[in-house]
């Protein structure tokens, strides 16, 4: 007689794994997505700026960005997602069970998880780390100064652990309160049950917009961890591997070579051997990956380029206003780099 | 007569095929999940377990470290469910027994509060009154850095210091240092769940009681004893053997019921579980530990239960 939410719940992950294995292969996932004619992607239950549905329930953000471009790249049709919003510990077990075909929920990519949860990293598609949020009326300029504080965390992240190795390395006195959710978490932190607040610099960006009054809010200039954040898909499927990686890469790509939007339809004509690889117009490319010609065409035409995607909503066209920092081009001073799409 | 045609003998070949098949079933589950796991390059295993937790726990019984193992940050998780289960238990007991109890007094006001109090708890799910009681906690009590002392005594954000054999607490940075804390977490869930629980107990308290015949009350007031007396000596032992079972179903609620600390930050062992879940990808496992832990407590207290049942039963000679 389990008269408990919580218990069952995990219980049911737990069932889920057992019973949903069942079937040994449920195909290949290319040709599940495109009998179903529809990609199931995972994303965060509301995170600004990387998933958040509005009021009409449309999700946006830069995790249901690639999403989009992945659906437009497979099934032509950049609206024919189903998103499934996950909390940080469901989102490994709908993975792994075939809830989901792809997971882009700001997951960071770490040994543990690419080794042990029967799941591939696809790649980064944000380079973030963990930092610090305080509130300005406790005059703090430093993690260093958090001493004896207590810090509120969400469970089911990386932060915990990330938190307690800081504290140990600088010989300080953190007591960690962590909550199931991330609401109850930042809520905790607005009550001033914690001294601060913990997550990816991201993250508390959209947390200080949202907050109620942002400029009492101050995020430490502390980054105390590498987060690189990037989707993930199941082991055992490496063409389906494959297509993930590369639409990642041609976002990037994208960029590089100047197609946008807006212009992609006049570089058609374009006589740069590269942009016509991406574009299909020379060689075909997409047969390789089991698409068609034009998969990068319809995939930057849907969501635009990373930079695009970046801007529009987490960079300076969003209310987040976060810098490009890291995650500029490798040959605009930061480290994104992707393979040639040759 | 041969073997097969005796009742008792064919009745434990039937029990022993019906145990036969259940254990079939589970062996067959549980390969298949542990196979399907391995073609899905899922790790698995307990090995985890004497591994470096890496996370600190907030707060625990007897002190824990990030250096120590996953056993032991487990172990201190169910010590603080044990710690919130054993208090919770005692206190709703208590206040449940009163309330119950209230339902009979000659006072209208009295057994209208009580029954008031059973309609408004045992009708706020559980989740919602721990998230109030926290709410309340942390929102209206002032910080430690604002907080005056009282008689030795802080109650602030940061929790109820007490002082303790001497060890008074102290301001400190932006906490208090010394004495005995107990964090607003704690006191969130113990409230919620003895408040909670005690409007169950209170209904069982009183159909108990309703249960003793009236002609005991009569015989008790004629033999001149007064109500109070009635009640503590003649209706409640009475009343007890049929208190009892339900009562046991109720302290198990509790117990299963305080996992719903994750909500409010208490780090109790559904919480350590669900980190160590995240950290090591270990789900099963560690939903094993939670079921394994969990269904021993059950047990366990079901035993004691049905063994003061006995002493409290009717003894018909």
């Amino acid at each position: 007689m389990l008269n408990n939410t919580r218990i069952r719940q995990l219980a049911g992950v737990a069932l889920c794994l057992t019973a949903v294995a069942l079937p040994a292969h449920a195909g290949k996932t290319l040709d599940t997505i495109k009998s179903r004619g529809e990609l199931v992607c995972g994303v965060n239950v509301a995170l600004a700026g990387f998933s958040a549905a509005d009021s009409e329930g449309k999700w946006s953000g830069l995790d249901v960005d690639y999403c989009k471009a992945l659906a437009a790249a497979i099934l032509s049709d950049a609206n024919k997602v189903k998103y499934v919003p996950l909390n940080a510990q469901q989102r490994f077990t709908a993975l792994q069970s075939g809830e989901i075909d792809i997971l882009s929920r700001n997951t960071t990519w770490t040994l543990t998880r690419d080794a042990s949860l029967g799941a591939n990293f696809v790649g980064t598609i944000y380079y973030d780390g963990q930092g610090f949020m305080v509130k300005k009326e406790l005059k703090i300029a430093s993690a260093k100064e958090l001493n004896g504080a207590t810090v509120c965390t969400q469970s089911g992240t990386t932060t915990e652990k990330n938190l307690t190795d800081y504290a140990r390395a600088n010989k300080l006195d953190i007591k960690p309160l962590v909550f199931e959710k991330n609401e109850a978490a930042t809520g905790a932190y607005h009550s001033g049950r914690c001294e601060a607040y913990t997550t990816d610099a991201s993250g508390l960006a959209a947390e200080r917009t949202i907050a109620k009054n942002p400029d009492e809010h101050l995020i430490l200039p502390e980054i105390i961890s590498k987060e690189p954040l990037g989707p993930l898909v199941r082991r055992g499927d490496d063409e389906f591997f494959a297509i993930s990686k590369w639409v990642l890469n041609a976002l990037i790509e994208g960029e590089e070579y100047g197609l946008t939007q807006a212009n992609l339809d006049e570089k058609k004509t374009s006589d740069d051997p590269n942009i016509q690889r991406i574009l299909g117009t020379a060689e075909d490319m997409g047969t390789l990956l089991g698409l068609d010609k034009e998969w990068a065409y319809r995939a930057l035409k849907a969501t635009g380029n990373y930079g695009e995607i970046f801007e529009r909503n987490v960079g300076k066209n969003s209310p987040l206003k976060l810098e490009r920092g890291l995650n500029k081009l490798w040959n605009q001073g930061g480290i994104l780099y992707a393979p040639p799409i040759r | 007569m041969t073997f097969w045609r005796n009742q008792k003998i064919r009745g434990w070949l039937y029990q022993f095929a019906a145990l036969l098949l259940v254990a079939l079933c589970v062996a067959v589950l549980a390969d298949n999940t542990l196979e399907n796991m391995r073609t899905r390059g899922i790790q698995s295993g307990f090995g985890f377990l004497s591994q470096p937790a890496g996370f600190d726990i907030s707060e625990s019984l007897f002190g824990f470290e990030s250096t120590q193992p996953y056993w032991q940050a487990f172990l201190t998780g169910l010590g603080n469910t044990l710690k919130v289960a054993l208090i919770g238990i005692i206190l709703t007991t208590i206040l449940g027994v009163l309330l119950g109890v209230g339902r009979f007094s000659q006072n209208i006001l009295i057994r209208g509060l009580c029954l008031t109090y059973v309609e408004i708890f045992r009708n706020i799910p559980l989740l919602l009154q721990l998230l109030m009681w926290y709410l309340v906690c942390v929102e209206w009590l002032p910080t430690a850095r604002e907080a005056e002392p009282f008689l030795g005594i802080y109650l602030t954000k940061a929790g109820l210091a007490l002082p303790w054999f001497g060890d008074v607490p102290v301001k400190a940075g932006f906490g208090i240092k010394g004495g005995v804390t107990l964090s607003p977490e704690f006191f969130a869930l113990l409230l919620g769940l003895t408040i909670y629980t005690a409007s169950y107990i209170a209904e069982i308290v009183r159909s108990g009681i309703a249960s003793v015949p009236r002609g005991q009350l009569e015989a008790a007031l004629s033999l001149g004893l007064s109500r109070a007396q009635t009640m503590r000596l003649i209706q409640l032992p009475q009343a007890l053997r049929v208190i009892i079972p339900p009562l046991t179903n109720q302290y198990l609620n509790l117990t299963k019921n305080s996992s719903l600390a994750v909500a409010v930050g208490y780090p109790e062992l559904v919480s350590i579980a669900n980190t160590s879940i995240n950290q090591t990808g270990r789900a099963v496992e560690c939903i094993a530990v939670i079921m394994a832990v969990y269904l021993t407590l059950s047990l366990l207290t079901s035993v004691l239960m049905n063994a003061y049942n006995r002493r409290a039963a009717i003894k018909e000679r």
